[in-house]
């Protein structure tokens, strides 16, 4: 019997669980804020399924219920995307250690 | 159009991508670099879902234009953002995560076949408990960040708001929402649907209105990682793994980030969820308190005591990012530092109104991350230093904490202020913090309470110096 691919997705979530468990314990304290905006620009990959939700017309009919969603969808991911990563980036700009003095 | 299999691996790359990106973060030296690889992650996964449908034609215009719409959204509001609005923006950025899952989630309801599902009204079983479970969390993230959203920019008051039945109707209205999941994978009918997402946006608002405004840290981090489940849940629905490496790498992150706040309040996470902290202590111990002598100075006396100082701790709390005094703070530990003062810099887990909130404000600030330790790292420090300067913080000084065990803060770990030679508290008036308990701090021997607007106090201590 062929196992269902179900079981390699669910086996592929909880290893990145166990990942994601011991790369955050791994943040420093005083990057928390930027760990927050950069996991909320990664979570916005799910523009994925708005592209492919935003295309699911074909080529005759590009505006149906569906792909309006899709395309609100995209819109949304996006602003998060651009915000997330560049405000991460602004705020680890501001991160400097100590200049050498003398 | 490339292969599924191709595609799936580039999937993969991005999602490997994305754990660097988390793992870069482990100090500032290498978190921009980490930032880097997030973004070329994103790129990889963006190009490659094009790739693998194939379909230039017309709807590839529109998908360009919407990215470019809300990407020049995206991006004017990451350069115009103050650095103290830091948890708005994060909470309004999860509830857009949260409405875009929803949206997916409703676009593949309505049309399975473009996503490979099956057809409307026969959805695979597997992906419509998937679609379910993903549009429900995605629901209740943007209704309940909406909600936190609204309490930190101050539109809606940061006090808890409770009412009889609270806690046994959220109770009813979760165990509905599995109801409503089973008859809609028995039914599939479209109507449970759109019932489903109604009463996950509801049960979101009502999750969140009862938590009150200082125990938003660990709510926003809650929200952080209900965004993560409800784009692993989507990711499951369009069998995609750069969807639910993130999804999972963002979920735990969230649930950590919720811990560690639980923990730098010694509450349990459940005691948080169920809300209404600080509302009802008010009357407790507030009579014998009044007559307790304080003694007030000004900025002549707090200059003088930190001239005289060889090493000064500095305690900022949310009044300093309220008073914007990060700037001005700075200023005066320069001056401090000019007259060869050592300045460090305390922060509690729980300072500010999100997880690292003091230490973003203090960076904008250009102070040097190596000035500044958390809790355990410098709490040994109070007792050999000269003065502790409290800017804008309260309970996380309260010895109480460590004294009262009728003290709703008792055990909460707090920073060793009383054991400095002498405190500077400086606050606009004696009023008890988010608590709602009286800070024994105030009326200590060495405690000097320096009443004013936290910025503009210590703009005038720095002309003092």
């Amino acid at each position: 019997m062929e196992i269902d691919p179900l079981i390699f997705r669910l086996s592929i979530f909880i290893l990145s669980i166990f990942v994601g468990y011991y790369v955050v314990w791994s943040v420093t304290p005083s990057l928390h804020t930027p760990l927050m905006s950069v996991t909320n620009a990664i979570s916005s990959v799910i523009i994925v399924g708005a592209i492919i939700a935003g295309l699911s017309g074909g080529t005759q009919s590009v505006f149906n219920t569906s792909s309006i969603f899709g395309f609100l969808a995209i819109a949304l991911a996006a602003i998060n995307i651009f915000g997330g990563f560049l405000v991460t980036q602004r705020m680890l700009a501001m991160y400097k250690k100590k200049k050498k003095e003398k | 159009m490339i292969s599924p299999n191709l595609s799936a691996i580039f999937y993969l790359v991005s999602g490997v991508l994305f754990i660097l990106a988390l793992r870069g973060l482990s100090s500032p030296e290498t978190s921009r670099q980490g930032n880097l690889f997030g973004i070329l992650g994103m790129i990889i996964a963006v190009t490659v879902t094009f790739f693998s449908i194939g379909n230039f034609s017309s709807g590839f215009i529109f998908v360009i234009i919407f990215i470019l719409i809300g990407g020049s959204i995206g991006a004017f509001i990451a350069y115009k953002i103050p650095m103290t609005a830091m948890p708005e923006l994060v909470a309004g950025f999860h509830s857009l995560v949260g409405l875009a899952a929803v949206f997916v989630a409703i676009s593949a309801f309505l049309n399975p076949t473009a996503f490979n599902l099956g057809s409307p009204g026969s959805i695979k079983l597997g992906s419509l408990i998937e679609m379910s479970i993903g549009a429900a969390v995605g629901a209740i993230t943007f209704s309940g960040s909406i909600i936190a959203f609204l309490k930190l920019q101050g539109i809606m008051s940061g006090s808890p708001i409770i009412f009889k039945g609270q806690h046994p109707l959220n109770a009813i209205i979760l165990i509905s929402i599995f109801i409503i999941i089973y008859l809609l994978c028995s039914t599939q009918s479209s109507n449970l649907f759109w019932i489903l997402l109604a009463v996950s946006f509801l049960i979101g608002f009502l999750l969140i209105i009862p938590i009150g405004g200082a125990d938003m840290p660990v709510v926003i981090s809650m929200l952080n990682s209900y965004s993560g489940w409800a784009a692993a849940g989507i990711g499951f629905t369009l069998e995609n793994t750069a969807l639910i490496i993130t999804g999972a790498l963002v979920g735990s992150s969230g649930a950590i980030l919720s811990y560690i706040m639980c923990k730098g309040m010694n509450r349990s996470f459940f005691s948080v969820i169920l809300g209404g902290f600080g509302a009802t202590e008010e009357s407790s111990s507030s009579q014998n308190k009044e007559q307790r002598p304080v003694k007030s100075g000004n900025a002549d006396d707090a200059a003088f005591l930190m001239k005289n100082a060889s090493s000064v701790i500095i305690v900022p709390g949310y009044g300093m990012a309220v008073a914007q005094a990060q700037h001005a703070l700075r200023e005066m530990v320069d001056t401090l530092k000019k007259n060869d003062i050592k300045v460090s810099y305390a922060i509690h887990p729980v300072a500010g109104r999100m997880p690292g909130h003091m230490n973003v404000l203090l960076a904008e600030a250009n102070v040097p991350y190596d000035e500044v330790f958390e809790l355990e790292e410098i709490n040994n420090d109070f007792a050999n230093a000269d003065v502790a300067f409290v800017i804008g913080a309260n309970d996380v000084t309260n010895p109480v904490a460590k004294t009262d065990p009728q003290s709703p803060i008792y055990g909460m770990p707090v920073l060793d202020v009383e054991k400095c030679k002498s405190v500077l508290f400086v606050k606009r008036s004696l009023s008890p913090g988010y608590a709602g308990i009286d800070n024994d701090l105030f009326y200590k021997e060495n405690t000097l309470m320096l009443f004013a607007d936290a910025k503009k106090m210590t703009e005038d201590i720095t002309k003092n110096l």
